[in-house]
């Protein structure tokens, strides 16, 4: 037996003519309960819409009912309808306000065409907003020289605490377990050729010259990148960016120079620090498994490598350090007031900057092969 | 309880810890709201109007007191097709930005996911026009919508499951006054049709004696007053004073008159 609420459908002879009956609640609510719409649909497949109908004893009918019951009559009243006036009223309505939804015409292959040309223009529209953003910070570098009691100093020295002090202890863990697996790796092949000592070589170049400013680069573009697209783009969405453009104030200026400016010397900071835990990680890993004493370590370590190799590990992380603030923030200031592109910015901000860090560091590796050996 | 209660207030408690000391917003407060009423709450700020339509919808616990809405304890509000009970309206529409309009108002039917697509889009083209937006408007997403068609969206995705209650937070605020007129004049024609009960915050004197039937004021943590129109007004207290009778308000009594429908 069904419960009362339950909408349904019953036949009633009504002098010899085959009337449907439509009982119950028929909303929402009750429609939505799992696999009643699939009996009810079968049941109301047995009356067509010559048949007559009541609705006069369903106890509820609201908009979603109605328009379930219109849509079997075909859009359009049956012949012998018995109704009660609030759900004429209801009816009424879906009747004037039943139309069909817009459906998205389908992509066709000038459609496809024109999406690829508006992707290529959209791409180098990127590019452009990017220079222009450069260029942008360099005469802002240029002011700021000119009249440095007018920089932003307070944000400077937040961003360089938030996005250099705090981001030391992620940094020496990620970059001490890479020094142990790196050293732990090696030492497997050294000891082959019984070419143990090399391995302060290996370790010495690999992390002061790549892995320790590429491991810091790439945990600080995922870190500090995406919050500071974050931060931008939710300016844009709560309209602060228009407000300080009304009073006057340079966004390049007040948001983007002390955010690259933090990164900037942050960065090389960071780097140093992973490489100095990679180091340690790798010299306590080639103790265990090569024998090798952390004495030996650091003796043959300023042999190993060159300053040159210090130099140029350094000045990448700088270079890192600026672009990760220019993509942050570039994303952070195309973002769309609302929620949905605030998250694409942010992804898309944090893909660019890991991607372009090791695109830089490649180019890196080849322009200055010469240096530091 | 009368079986016609559609919320039910006893001995409300609200307090806000601050560092230091407890901010006493609500105390022992009682309240009730019967079926086909419309009724403003209005009070100072921070005499907690908007906390309490939160509290009648669920999204904040009282510290004591019990509310009871649709004859169900509040804490049942939030199960699943809690939109086929109460429908609210926020002040800035809440609108999904990442959906359009269509999704927007379909959402709460979709979200059953036992319906077939086509009824819960033609259902929700209804109640789009319902609100008086065009069928064009469907595809429009929430960004390029006017403050004005942003509460109707709104107010068409509250009313998809024909809930019969319907909460207003600030309905008028931020509208220009023609757009504002055109929603109070939507709102009393729905309230009409779909025989809604409605409960809602609002500032604005206009809206205030144009839609309401019953007036409920807020002040010294408890409702002091409440009534037609004309009885609040006639009550003596410094706050219905200053709110009714200063300048703002004579203004806007001119067009009090008793509302049409009254129930």
């Amino acid at each position: 037996m069904h419960e009362p609420s339950t909408p349904r459908l019953e036949t009633s002879a009504d002098g010899g003519v085959q009337a449907a009956q439509v009982l119950g609640q028929w909303t929402a609510a009750q429609l939505a309960r799992p696999g009643l719409l699939d009996q009810l649909r079968a049941a109301l497949a047995r009356f067509g819409s010559n048949a007559a109908w009541d609705l006069r004893g369903a106890d509820q009918l609201d908009h979603v009912g109605a328009q379930l019951l219109w849509d079997h009559w075909g859009h359009q009243r049956p012949q012998r309808l018995e109704l009660l006036p609030a759900q004429s009223a209801v009816l009424e309505r879906v009747e004037q306000f039943s139309s069909e939804p817009p459906r998205r015409p389908p992509l066709g292959w000038r459609g496809r065409y024109l999406a690829l040309g508006e992707g290529v223009l959209s791409a180098a529209l990127q590019l452009r907003e990017f220079v222009r953003l450069t260029g942008q910070l360099a005469l802002n570098t240029l002011r700021l020289a000119r009249a440095p009691q007018e920089g932003p100093w307070r944000d400077f020295s937040g961003h360089l605490y938030h996005i250099g002090a705090t981001a030391l202890p992620i940094t020496a863990l990620v970059g001490f377990l890479i020094g142990v697996v790196l050293a732990y790796l090696t030492a497997k092949q050294l000891r082959q050729f019984g070419a143990d000592a090399y391995i302060v070589n290996i370790l010495g170049v690999a992390l002061i010259r790549e892995l320790g400013p590429m491991l810091a680069a790439i945990l600080v573009a995922g870190r500090s990148g995406s919050s500071i697209t974050a931060q931008i783009g939710v300016m844009r969405v709560t309209d602060e960016l228009d407000a300080m453009s009304v009073m006057g104030i340079s966004h390049s200026f007040r948001l983007v120079l002390p955010r690259a400016m933090a990164l900037a010397i942050a960065m090389p900071l960071v780097s140093v620090w992973t490489t100095l835990c990679a180091l340690a990680g790798g010299m306590l890993a080639a103790d265990i498994s090569l024998g090798i004493t952390p004495t030996y370590f650091l003796r043959a370590l300023p042999d190993a490598v060159q300053v040159g190799s210090l130099v140029l590990a350094t000045s990448k992380s700088v270079v890192f350090g600026l672009l990760i603030a220019l993509i942050g923030c570039h994303y952070g200031l195309q973002v769309e007031p609302n929620t949905q592109s605030l998250g694409r910015g942010t992804t898309a901000s944090v893909v660019t900057a890991i991607t372009v860090v090791i695109l830089v560091d490649a180019l890196f590796a080849i322009a200055f092969q010469e240096v530091g050996f | 309880m009368r079986d016609d209660t559609m919320v039910g207030i006893r001995g409300l408690r609200t307090a806000f810890e601050l560092p230091g000391r407890t901010f006493v917003v609500h105390d022992n407060l009682d309240f009730d709201v019967r079926r086909g009423e419309v009724v403003s709450l209005v009070g100072g700020s921070g005499t907690g109007k908007t906390v309490l339509l939160r509290q009648i919808l669920g999204l904040e616990r009282p510290a004591a007191g019990e509310i009871r809405v649709l004859g169900q304890p509040v804490s049942e509000m939030g199960r699943r097709g809690a939109a086929s009970r109460v429908g609210m309206l926020f002040q800035h529409g809440a609108l999904f930005s990442a959906f359009s309009v269509l999704q927007n108002i379909a959402f709460p039917l979709r979200e059953l996911r036992t319906l077939p697509r086509e009824l819960v889009l033609e259902a929700a083209m209804v109640k789009l026009q319902m609100v008086g937006l065009k069928p064009e408007d469907a595809s429009k997403m929430p960004a390029d919508l006017s403050g004005g068609m942003i509460k109707r969206v709104a107010l068409a995705r509250a009313l998809i499951m024909d809930p019969p209650l319907l909460l207003l937070d600030e309905p008028t605020a931020g509208l220009d006054p023609d757009s504002s007129d055109g929603f109070v004049s939507l709102l009393r024609a729905l309230h009409r049709d779909l025989a809604l009960t409605v409960i809602m915050v609002t500032h604005d004197l206009d809206t205030l004696f144009e839609l309401s039937t019953r007036i409920a004021v807020l002040a010294d943590r408890k409702v002091i007053v409440t009534g037609p129109p004309k009885e609040v007004i006639a009550f003596q207290h410094p706050f219905v004073h200053d709110f009714f009778l200063g300048q703002r308000g004579q203004r806007a009594m001119e067009l009090l008159r008793e509302y049409p429908f009254a129930v």
